[in-house]
Order: C-alpha cells, then sequence, then structure tokens
C-alpha cells in the first residue's frame, strides 16, 4: 500500500449521515405516516408513549429493509443517475456494513415491536420487511414488469401494523387501508417511469414502460386507477368513514380518474411535445391523492370523537 | 507526537462517534420510559387499585 492509496481509502470514510441515508429517510416519512393514521383510527386507545414507540420501530423497521435493499441492488444503484449518489455506489459504506446494519435493526425493530405493543403488529412488520427485501427486491424486481405491483404490498402494509399495534388484529377497515395504497403504488410510479424511463432502461429493471410498452402503461394506469376508486369508496363500509373523508374521496377519485384518462387518450408525440406535462401533474397529484385520504380518516375520527357526523 | 492538523476524516469520524453516541443514549431512555410505562401506567392491579380508590 503506498501514501496514495492511503488517501484514496481514507476520502470513503463515511459519517453518521451516510449511515442515515441507508434508511431512506423520504420512504420513512411516508411509512411514519401512515402507521401513524392507521393508529389513530384504530377503534379504542393506546398509551401515548406506546404509540410513539411502535412508530419509532415501524419506522426503524422500514429503514432496515431500505438498508437491506441498497445491499441487493447496489449494482443496480450504481448505473441510475436517481441511486449512483446513494452511500454504497458513492464508496461511502461497504455493501457488508449495510447488510449488517440491515438485518440487526430489522431483528431490532420486530422485537422491540412486540414488547411495546403485541405479536400480530410484531408479525406484520416482519412480513413487511421481509417482503421488501427478499420479495420484491431479490425475487420480482429483477424478474417482472409487475415489480411495483407485488411489491407495493409492503409499502401498503404500515397502515395495518399501526392499527394492530392498538387492536392487536386485522380487520375490514386496516385490509382496505392496506388496499388504499396497494392499488394507489402502480398508477403512482407508472406515471413516474413515464417520463423517468431511461434509468430503469440503462439499470436492466423491467420496468412496464420498458418490457411493453409506454401504450400499455397507460392503459394499465387507468384500469389500477378504476381499480383504486372502487376501494375507496369500499371504505364507506366501515366505521371509519365520515363527512370529511367522503368530500375527499369524492374530489380526489374524481380528479383522479380524470387524470389517468387524459394520460390514456395521449401518445407519446404529444407527451413529447409538452415534456409530459400531464404525466407530470398525474404524478403530483398520486402525492396529495393518499395524504388526503388518510388526512380525511383522521380528521373523521377527531369528528366522531366530538359528535360532529357518524360513519355512514 | 499529536496530530495537530485536522481532516476531513476526522469531522466524519466525530460526526459517527458523535451519532452513535447519541443513539445509544436516545435507546437507553426508551428502554427505560418503555419499562416505566409497562410497569405503572399499563399495570393491571395498579389500575384495579386505582378503580377501587376512587369508588
Amino acid at each position: 500500500m503506498t501514501d496514495a492509496t492511503i488517501i484514496l481509502e481514507d476520502s470513503r470514510d463515511a459519517g453518521f449521515g451516510d449511515y442515515f441515508a441507508l434508511l431512506k429517510p423520504r420512504v420513512m416519512s411516508l411509512v411514519v405516516f401512515t402507521a401513524f393514521a392507521g393508529l389513530i383510527v384504530a377503534p379504542g386507545g393506546i398509551h401515548p408513549f406506546l404509540g410513539f414507540f411502535a412508530i419509532l420501530c415501524i419506522a426503524i423497521g422500514g429503514g432496515a429493509s431500505g438498508a437491506l435493499n441498497m445491499w441487493y441492488d447496489s449494482d443496480i444503484d450504481m448505473v441510475m443517475k436517481r441511486t449512483k449518489s446513494r452511500p454504497i455506489p458513492a464508496g461511502k459504506v461497504s455493501r457488508e456494513e449495510a447488510l449488517g446494519i440491515g438485518l440487526t435493526l430489522s431483528g431490532f425493530a420486530v422485537v422491540m415491536l412486540w414488547l411495546a405493543t403485541n405479536w400480530v403488529a410484531a408479525a406484520l412488520l416482519a412480513f413487511t420487511i421481509f417482503f421488501y427485501a427478499v420479495v420484491y427486491t431479490m425475487w420480482l424486481k429483477r424478474a417482472t414488469p409487475q415489480n411495483i405491483v407485488i411489491g407495493g404490498a409492503s409499502g401498503a402494509l404500515p397502515p395495518m401494523i399501526g392499527w394492530a399495534a392498538v387492536t392487536g388484529d386485522i380487520t375490514l377497515s386496516s385490509v382496505l387501508m392496506f388496499m388504499l395504497i396497494f392499488m394507489w403504488t402502480p398508477p403512482h410510479f407508472w406515471s413516474l417511469a413515464l417520463f423517468m424511463n431511461a434509468d430503469y432502461d440503462k439499470a436492466k429493471v423491467p420496468m412496464l414502460t420498458v418490457t411493453h410498452g409506454k401504450r400499455a402503461t397507460r392503459n394499465h394506469i387507468l384500469i389500477y386507477t378504476l381499480l383504486l376508486a372502487g376501494f375507496a369508496a369500499a371504505m364507506f363500509a366501515t366505521p371509519l368513514a365520515g363527512w370529511a373523508y367522503l368530500v375527499v374521496a369524492v374530489v380526489m377519485n374524481a380528479l383522479f380518474v380524470k387524470g389517468a384518462i387524459t394520460l390514456w387518450r395521449r401518445d407519446e408525440t404529444q407527451a413529447e411535445a409538452d415534456n409530459y406535462k400531464a404525466e407530470r401533474a398525474f404524478f403530483k397529484l398520486s402525492l396529495a391523492y393518499t395524504f388526503l385520504h388518510f388526512m380525511a380518516l383522521m380528521a373523521d375520527k377527531a369528528l366522531f370523537a366530538y359528535g360532529v357526523g357518524g360513519p355512514f | 507526537m499529536a496530530i495537530t492538523k485536522l481532516h476531513d476524516i476526522h469531522d466524519r469520524r466525530r460526526s459517527r462517534n458523535v451519532g452513535l453516541g447519541l443513539a445509544l443514549g436516545v435507546f437507553v431512555l426508551l428502554l427505560l420510559s418503555l419499562t416505566v410505562v409497562k410497569v405503572t401506567v399499563l399495570d393491571p392491579a395498579r389500575a384495579a387499585a386505582a378503580r377501587e380508590a376512587q369508588q
């Protein structure tokens, strides 16, 4: 080893922020929000500290699965522009370190959630981590364009975990919250892929836009958006939906279906002419869609508590 | 001989050490709080005794 190699190795030393970045903090924020919503709308109550602790465990579990994903997918991350600066491709953290952190935090989060709440919530968290790290990352992502449809289940589980942390069970209400995110994931990611697919192409990830073309992707977006509207309406069969949810569901689903029809009617010539304006707008709308639906469920819970309105 | 000139690597190592130290400290506090909540507020025997006292 020469002096020069020592300097090169030094420049790869990681700071604390690099390890934190392994946990995908942005994805974690969605996990925290939906888990919190599940916890709030669940019947009964939970001690505020235990509620906070449960959310923390769910966030750490979600982060751990992100670290395992980065460990396994580091070869893909090196190729894609969007992921090139992640800690492993940037050379800040080694793959072995990411694997160690992912496994340790996974075990920690599941055991602590079990101790703080109940085994149902802990089992659901363990299943979420397994589904994201193994089923999605290792089995589906490189194998099928349906990767994000099935893999989306892991992102949809946090509200069910939040619910189970309070009640210790799985009910129609919590399953419908799961379905709301599960059916939302494909239109959300495919609309992004419509204007970002050069990256996936380069990394040889079989996104629908790459394997079946953008015409088929637009068709799929419309179908899933219509199915999503059906599941959003099914929420009225549960005691969770009140006036706030009614307003949000009607407005947001009307806008979302309208957006999906607009995308379905467009072709690539039109999209390229205005730099995918409608596709970008639909993607932004999809972000507001889940946020507002879960906010509405929480608002209804608060309204019911004050005797305003009631389940339909 | 003492190192007098600090390199960027020292900053990164410091951030790692401080971050890990804080994380461990928070973990200890969380476990302590969890224990306190479990054995006091959520203890069924204590809750029953409190109910009896109220009656």
